[in-house]
């Protein structure tokens, strides 16, 4: 299957019957696959006359408590800011998704990651957080697809895949197991009175402003439980590793490659891959930087994980950064001499 | 394996291998003709392209007809303009790789009349049954009959082309020739060919008639 096939196949097996979207290289056959496969099931597929409509539709179907999602690429991302904004202040869960491209403007159709600050922070204005999934293989664009609204449900938040135009396109063999979806509360929703319970409302709009502050608060105090229990990340050779290696997405399968290679040398590097880019997997980073003298960050955009990475260990250690962007994709024979040069202690950036 | 007509196309659902087949295809007839186009009209799809393989093409002596813009990454549906080459050329031999399903088979309606009129093309599905939307008979089919109804052509036969890329096994491909024969015994088209990797030939090579050996062009590690 395509990656952006399988999230497509995955979502219907969660559950989802609602799609609405528009075309955009390099996600369109997710809108493909839905445009095939909802009228078959008694779904909805629809193209929306633009990416901000659909975002207000997904609202919609969300307040009436159904698994719905939607799914772009970056600029189209960008048109859906007012709506994810909308949707974490009415406590929505929904899946969206991000099959990025190089930016910023138009930018190119060519794989990127480069929407990683803009994910990891919300998406939008206003005080809130996505919760932010990072496939690194075909077969995590349907298992963290499922578990996207698994979560989203159980938070009441926006959970978003944040993949590249190379999951997106690439193929590779998938398994799909229907299963049970979770039992979930949503008495919140707009299902009707049936004259036997209070109108529920579902509304972004709050002028009270210590209402306001409450809502926020009490947002918050969601987010500290899905940081507590929801971290997800992978610890790749890291047992013996005195050099840390950390990238998300495509960007962690070209680091593997450039590790294996480094350890046939001797170096002794692992990597460790974030699954949850938001809850970022800063324990066992700082955990790391116990053993590892030394951080080398991979990413598709200028640098903007490193950040994170460098909060997560307190500085405690140099990080060196190994970037591509605008649509280019580091070379594990890149990887391999930054971890090289890291090895031989060169001056970390 | 029967000689190929003077045009072959190569259609079916997206994903389903048809470039692979294509390129394939091109550099094997390269060897007993010696003008040979390979012609990328795929309007739908600007990853993996022809255009990708262009220097081993070129280097085999095939012409490589593609749009401009292919590989380039500028994402507009533009037709390639040599592409008139293949139908007023008729000492040319051409393989042409159409774009994914219905939408893409509509790019042909600009050269069908003069590959029709002249009579001497074949119209391949190329169909791998471990794609999701063409994972049974009804379902291909439906693929099937869309592409022939946007291109206003019909199929003349079908490449079983069953594969899980890296991981295809023998048994895999084996497996695929029931599901490959049923969808002839539905439609009446004869299965004009059978595409495995070259490392599973061996495995394969007295069990399968018709066998073509394919050299993957894409591998992502």
């Amino acid at each position: 299957m395509k990656g952006n096939e399988a999230i497509a196949e995955a979502a219907i097996q969660a559950g989802c019957r609602h799609y609405f979207g528009y075309p955009i290289t390099p996600q369109t056959e997710v809108a493909a696959y839905m445009a095939k496969r909802m009228p078959k099931i008694g779904g909805c597929f629809l193209q929306a006359e633009s990416e901000i409509a659909a975002i207000n539709m997904v609202y919609g179907v969300a307040s009436a408590g159904h698994r719905v999602m939607t799914s772009s690429s970056s600029p189209g991302i960008s048109l859906k800011g007012e709506g994810l904004s909308y949707m974490a202040g009415a406590n929505l869960p929904a899946l969206v998704v991000n099959v990025q491209r190089g930016g910023p403007g138009l930018g190119g159709i060519q794989p990127s990651q480069s929407d990683y600050n803009q994910a990891t922070r919300g998406g939008a204005h206003g005080d809130f957080h996505l919760l932010v999934l990072a496939p690194a293989s075909v077969q995590e664009m349907a298992d963290l697809t499922m578990l996207g609204f698994d979560l989203a449900d159980k938070y009441r938040m926006t959970a978003m895949i944040l993949a590249d135009g190379t999951m997106g396109q690439m193929m590779e063999p998938v398994e799909i197991h229907p299963r049970e979806i979770p039992e979930c509360d949503k008495s919140w929703a707009l299902t009707g009175t049936k004259m036997k319970r209070e109108h529920n409302i579902i509304n972004s709009l709050s002028m009270d402003p210590y209402d306001l502050e409450r809502m926020n608060v009490e947002r918050y105090e969601r987010y500290a439980a899905v940081e507590r229990d929801e971290v997800r990340y992978e610890a790749y050779r890291m047992d013996d590793a005195e050099i840390c290696v950390v990238a998300f997405g495509i960007a962690a399968r070209v680091a593997k490659n450039a590790i294996n290679e480094a350890r046939g040398q001797g170096v002794k590097v692992g990597l460790i891959r974030p699954v949850t880019l938001w809850p970022f997997p800063k324990a066992p980073l700082l955990a790391a930087a116990e053993k590892c003298e030394r951080f080398i960050t991979v990413e598709l955009n200028m640098g903007q994980m490193v950040d994170d990475v460098r909060l997560a260990i307190e500085c405690r250690r140099p990080v060196d950064t190994c970037n591509r962007t605008g649509g280019v994709i580091p070379s594990a024979a890149e990887v391999y001499s930054a971890i090289m040069g890291a090895q031989k202690g060169g001056a970390a950036k | 394996m029967e000689e190929f007509r003077r045009v072959v196309l190569l259609s079916g659902h997206y994903g389903s291998g048809k470039t692979n087949v294509a390129v394939n295809l091109a550099l094997k007839l390269r060897r007993r003709h010696e003008r040979v186009a390979i012609a990328d009209v795929d309007v739908v799809n600007p990853y993996f392209r022809t255009s990708d393989s262009r220097e081993e093409l070129e280097r085999a002596g095939v012409r490589v007809i593609c749009s401009a813009y292919a590989g380039s990454n500028v994402d507009v549906p533009a037709l390639p303009q040599e592409m008139y080459a293949v139908t007023d050329d008729r000492g040319l031999r051409a393989v042409i790789d159409v774009g994914g399903d219905d939408r893409g088979a509509l790019a042909l309606g600009r050269w069908r009349d003069a590959i029709v009129e002249e009579g001497d093309y074949e119209m391949l599905l190329v169909v791998n049954r471990f794609r999701p939307l063409t994972r049974d008979v009804p379902s291909t089919i439906e693929v099937m009959r869309e592409i022939e109804a946007a291109a206003n052509m019909r199929f003349t036969a079908i490449v079983n082309n069953s594969n899980l890329g890296s991981e295809t096994t023998p048994g895999d491909v084996l497996g695929s020739m029931d599901y490959a024969r049923a969808l002839c015994g539905e439609t009446g088209l004869p299965l004009r060919f059978t595409s495995a990797e070259e490392r599973l030939i061996p495995a394969l090579a007295d069990k399968i008639e018709n066998l073509f050996p394919l050299k993957l062009q894409w591998k992502i590690q």
